[in-house]
């Protein structure tokens, strides 16, 4: 017994040092978003070592600079809305193809159809779609939300409809008996059925959409930088102010807390539907 | 019935067409585009294949390919091993399980972007002066400012990533194994590495194919953390598809070069999923 409690000690140790080896970079980043530039020496304490004395002031400055509150409602709007739009659209359009697959050619067709265009590359489609949105005048927020629901409809068509296959249906032919219309049927029968989906779906598009670069890059790159998102504000402030590192990595720190706060707060939740996310898919 | 047949068709049609106009269309044009010299405005020509030819030709991006799937080949392996090792150890009866699972989780939520920069400081600035004072001069200048180191850089940025996010899949594979398998094997004189060779890899052989296409699918795509950490340089020795599409496309006045380097990206990636999902799921075994 001593010797197997031995080897759980020292994995355990183990795993905790390595732990600690994979929080560096980011505790590297707070130490010095918090230190002044007077105390960025060249070594390795410069980087590393706790600050003499504790300010916020590089937030403060780093908040007016970017304009932080302005880039981070842009962000949140995007991620919100998709979210909420990818689940409403999704779970809707998987439920009419869950039901009539095996009845119909032709729903077996659109599933097919939605779920094969998940191997095409966003890059792949990019240079025509940024045409073919400015065309349309759909280059600002509105668009971008608008092709998160697009490109997330393959991932999410087959979580729902391989969810609600294995919902039983006797509910569903009650509500029908009963004289429930067919959008009654989705509205108060399978909607509230799916919400364990529905976590899955609205975390997985957050995190997409929070996170994505390449996709409002692209699309807002033509604007005067109104709808800019977090990560692309970065972007030009590192190309402005790059070599001011303490006011740099504030700002850094300030885009990555709403998501560590989001994983905090629901962090068994997302760790499950990450995975869900990727076994199903 | 005939009703409600009519209700779900105004369920999806809308939907579909949509997904046509913003999806599918896109992917026809650009095919379309490839077939032309556009340069993304005004007027164009058809010229038939020559932008494939040129393609071929065209020794940036040959390039490009080779470091993109040099990166995602490397990246994949070594994700894999050290996830696969990670799991081992985070499923084996530990103090603070679920602590230690969420902290190992905190890099995957993080943006490639952002992420990317600190990395950048990490190896310019850290990693130098570290080597200085330990003796190790192949380190004393950074790694991202070399052509034949930079492309390492990115693979451990990325890894760093990536490495929770396969974790937890082998977790929850290793978790489907039930505890009598290994019973049995102990009864039957199995130490701890034969067993994994012949007893738990087999059984989360589906769980292995899922972070093998995975990751190879997002590295080919990689562009997030290139753009920080290097954003394609130095000399071009880190430009990836993606992000020679993106610039020289947008940028370079060569829309339809690299709408015909789209097509060709497309048809690498599918072939290449396509691979990995046939040999990997023969050798999959059930219980």
């Amino acid at each position: 017994m001593t010797s197997k409690e031995k080897k759980r000690r020292t994995v355990t140790v183990l795993l905790i040092i390595v732990g600690i080896l994979i929080l560096i970079p980011l505790y590297m980043a707070i130490v010095i978003a918090i230190k002044q530039p007077s105390e960025m020496t060249n070594d390795i304490a410069g980087a590393l070592s706790l600050p003499h004395k504790w300010s916020l002031s590089n937030f403060a400055e780093a908040i007016k600079i970017t304009d932080f509150w302005h880039a981070a409602s842009n962000s949140l709007i995007i991620t919100v809305v998709s979210s909420i739009a990818c689940v409403l659209v999704s779970s809707m359009v998987s439920f009419a193809i869950a039901r009539n697959m095996t009845r119909k050619k032709i729903y077996k067709f659109f599933y097919y159809y939605l779920v094969s265009a998940m191997f095409v590359p966003f890059s792949m489609l990019m240079l025509p779609l940024v045409k073919q949105m400015a065309f349309f005048h759909l280059d600002n927020k509105i668009g971008v939300i608008f092709l998160y629901i697009v490109f997330n409809m393959s991932i999410n068509t087959l979580l729902y409809v391989g969810y609600l296959k294995n919902i039983l249906q006797s509910l569903e032919e009650a509500a029908y008996i009963d004289g429930y219309n067919t959008w009654q049927v989705f509205t108060y029968i399978i909607f509230p059925m799916l919400k364990p989906m529905h976590a899955t779906v609205a975390i997985l598009t957050t995190l997409a959409a929070w996170n994505d670069v390449l996709l409002p890059l692209v699309m807002l790159s033509g604007g005067d930088g109104r709808d800019n998102t977090l990560p692309l504000t970065q972007m030009v402030f590192q190309s402005q102010f790059g070599t001011n590192y303490n006011l740099a990595f504030a700002s850094y720190i300030l885009s990555l807390l709403p998501i560590l706060i989001f994983y905090l707060i629901a962090q068994k939740q997302i760790i499950n539907d990450v995975t869900n996310g990727a076994i199903k898919g | 019935m005939k009703n409600r047949n009519k209700t779900f068709l105004a369920m999806t049609l809308p939907v579909i067409i949509i997904f046509f106009c913003f999806h599918t269309i896109p992917l026809f044009s650009g095919f379309y585009y490839s077939l032309t010299n556009s340069k993304g405005f005004g007027v164009y020509n058809f010229i038939g294949l020559r932008n494939y030819v040129k393609l071929f030709q065209n020794i940036k991006v040959l390039n490009s390919y080779i470091f993109t799937l040099k990166f995602a080949v490397v990246t994949t392996i070594i994700v894999n091993v050290i996830s696969m090792i990670l799991a081992l150890g985070l499923n084996s009866k530990i103090h603070f399980k679920s602590t230690l699972r969420g902290l190992y989780f905190i890099p995957n939520i993080l943006g490639g972007l952002i992420v990317g920069y600190i990395f950048n400081f990490l190896f310019t600035f850290v990693v130098p002066a570290m080597a200085q004072k330990i003796g190790i001069s192949a380190l004393s200048s950074s790694i991202l400012g070399n052509t034949k180191t930079a492309w390492i850089g990115i693979v451990i940025c990325v890894a760093w990533q990536s490495v929770a996010f396969n974790t937890i899949i082998y977790i929850s594979g290793l978790q489907t194994i039930p505890q009598d398998v290994y019973e049995a094997s102990a009864i039957d004189g199995a130490d701890g590495w034969k067993c994994f060779w012949k007893i738990t890899f087999p059984l989360i052989a589906p769980f292995f194919t899922i972070n093998m296409v995975l990751c190879m699918r997002n590295f080919l795509m990689v562009f997030d953390q290139i753009m920080s950490l290097t954003s394609g340089g130095p000399a071009e020795s880190t430009t990836s598809i993606s992000m020679l599409i993106y610039k020289d496309g947008l940028t370079g006045n060569q829309f339809g070069l690299q709408c015909a380097n789209s097509v060709i990206y497309f048809i690498i990636i599918v072939a290449i999923s396509a691979f990995q999902l046939k040999v990997l799921t023969k050798r999959e075994v059930q219980l």
